[in-house]
């Protein structure tokens, strides 16, 4: 697969179909991220924004449309899975560690089984990530022997260690507290400002207008309204206007 | 009517008692290990997207499932003989009982397959694993975790059905104890003797597994529940 040239978009999204059965999720769905770019996807349950995602790393297959993902035309059958997830790291709502392996065997298995790192340069690299989410401590310790936003942090660690072109966040912190919530969101930021490219599905409102560089409305499968983080507290569509208006922008 | 027991009268013979004992744990730990493999391969392929190769393994477990052990090892016995194959009575009786608790490994694998989360497999592949390695490195240990009490029942029950071996004059436990009762007509010690001896097998097998949980889980060892 060929590298984009810097200047086109590390994903974009043009006209993407997707139905469930009968169910149009995705109505001709637009949008692109460019290298460096935060882009936070927002909506309703059911509007499409986590299948939107989800089709970024195919796992959903798409009806129509082209996805391009660094280079690879993720739309196309032929695409090389492996080839794009090494480019693209996910991170889930329900964090997803594996629980028979230790945090460190969690994040040296892929760098190690894929790009086949060696184990002592593997454990430096878990260190490393580790110490990027604030949990070098735990390098030892098995995923049920740590608090839900510490899970978190382990899997977006896990992803960093393939070092990837771009880092898609699924609703990360839907399944945590408040408390712990902050703390994940604090190492996103980080990300963030670390230059990292990111596309984030997210309830939390007010971390998205302090952190996407845009915003993606989504809306019956449709993207109703885009713009900078300032549309959700000037929305022109009536829609957006009741989504935020609806106690969904809190700090 | 006065019932009289002779110990010592076939407990003399103990040496044949010991081989034949060693012997049937010799049989149940060649095909334990041997099933445990195929049992695993058979899940797998059930879950096949290729067709062909997931009805082989289906028509494999449902065929061993549904006929008994012993004429099992009659086919696999006569059937190699038919074929002009000639090999020991032990080398057929683990190649039977292989075949045999591979179709029931496969069942309890499946369900121990089933019972990964469906997140488990999507983390693993957003980390560009292969099939192959999401298999070995995510999905086996964990699925063996959860189905090992009824995998260890399992082996346990496959030593014990071992017992049927002796019809094809297998020197296990049980063919010992058919020679020693005739030789001293002293039917029902000999196998109050070789039932405690089974007992004491079970047992020997139940901490083999245990132990082997130790290893395969230093999970559940480090969190303080062993399996």
């Amino acid at each position: 697969m060929q590298q984009p040239p810097s200047s086109e978009p590390i994903v974009s999204l043009r006209d993407v179909q997707k139905s469930f059965g009968p169910l149009l999720v995705l109505d001709g769905v637009s949008f692109a991220v460019e290298r460096g770019e935060v882009l936070a996807l927002i909506g309703r349950s059911g509007s499409g924004k986590s299948t939107a995602l989800r089709c970024i790393d195919r796992f959903e297959k798409v009806d129509g449309g082209e996805i391009v993902v660094c280079g690879h035309r993720v739309d196309r059958p032929d695409v090389d899975l492996r080839a794009l997830r090494q480019d693209v790291g996910i991170v889930f709502q329900s964090y997803n560690l594996f629980p028979h392996l230790t945090i460190e065997q969690n994040i040296t298995l892929a760098p190690c089984a894929v790009k086949g790192l060696a184990a002592s340069q593997a454990k430096d690299l878990a260190r490393k990530v580790l110490a990027q989410v604030g949990l070098e401590e735990k390098l030892h310790a098995y995923p049920e022997q740590l608090s839900g936003g510490q899970q978190q942090r382990a899997a977006i660690a896990r992803s960093l260690a393939m070092q990837p072109k771009v880092m898609l966040f699924d609703e990360v912190t839907s399944a945590l507290d408040p408390e712990l919530t902050a703390e994940v969101l604090k190492v996103i930021e980080q990300l963030a400002a670390d230059g990292m490219t990111m596309v984030m599905v997210t309830h939390e409102m007010g971390f998205a207008k302090g952190i996407a560089d845009r915003i993606v409305f989504m809306h019956r499968g449709k993207v109703h309204e885009t713009g900078p983080a300032s549309i959700l507290t000037t929305p022109t569509t009536p829609e957006l206007t009741q989504f935020v208006g609806t106690g969904n922008l809190k700090s | 009517m006065s019932l009289q027991l002779d110990f010592p009268a076939v407990l003399e013979r103990w040496p044949h008692f010991l081989a034949g004992a060693a012997l049937t744990l010799e049989l149940a730990a060649f095909s334990t290990v041997c099933g445990a493999v195929l049992g695993t391969l058979a899940a797998v392929g059930r879950g096949a997207h290729n067709s062909l190769i997931a009805g082989a393994c289906k028509i494999y477990v449902e065929a061993i499932r549904n006929t008994p052990l012993l004429v099992q090892i009659f086919l696999v016995y006569f059937g190699l003989a038919s074929l002009g194959l000639k090999f020991s009575a032990f080398t057929v009786a683990v190649a039977a009982l292989t075949i045999n608790v591979g179709a029931y490994t496969a069942e309890i694998m499946r369900a121990g397959f089933e019972a990964i989360p469906r997140g488990q497999i999507e983390a693993a592949e957003g980390l560009a694993l292969s099939r192959l390695q999401i298999y070995w490195h995510i999905i086996l240990l964990p699925a063996i975790e959860r189905v090992y009490p009824a995998l260890t029942s399992q082996f346990v029950l496959l030593m014990l059905a071992s017992s049927v071996c002796s019809q094809i004059s297998a020197e296990e436990l049980t063919a010992v104890a058919n020679y020693i009762q005739s030789d001293t007509y002293r039917a029902f010690e000999t196998y109050i003797i070789v039932a405690v001896l089974y007992i004491i097998l079970s047992l020997v097998m139940r901490a083999g597994f245990w132990g082997l949980g130790l290893v395969l889980f230093p999970r559940r060892r480090r969190l303080g529940t062993p399996l």
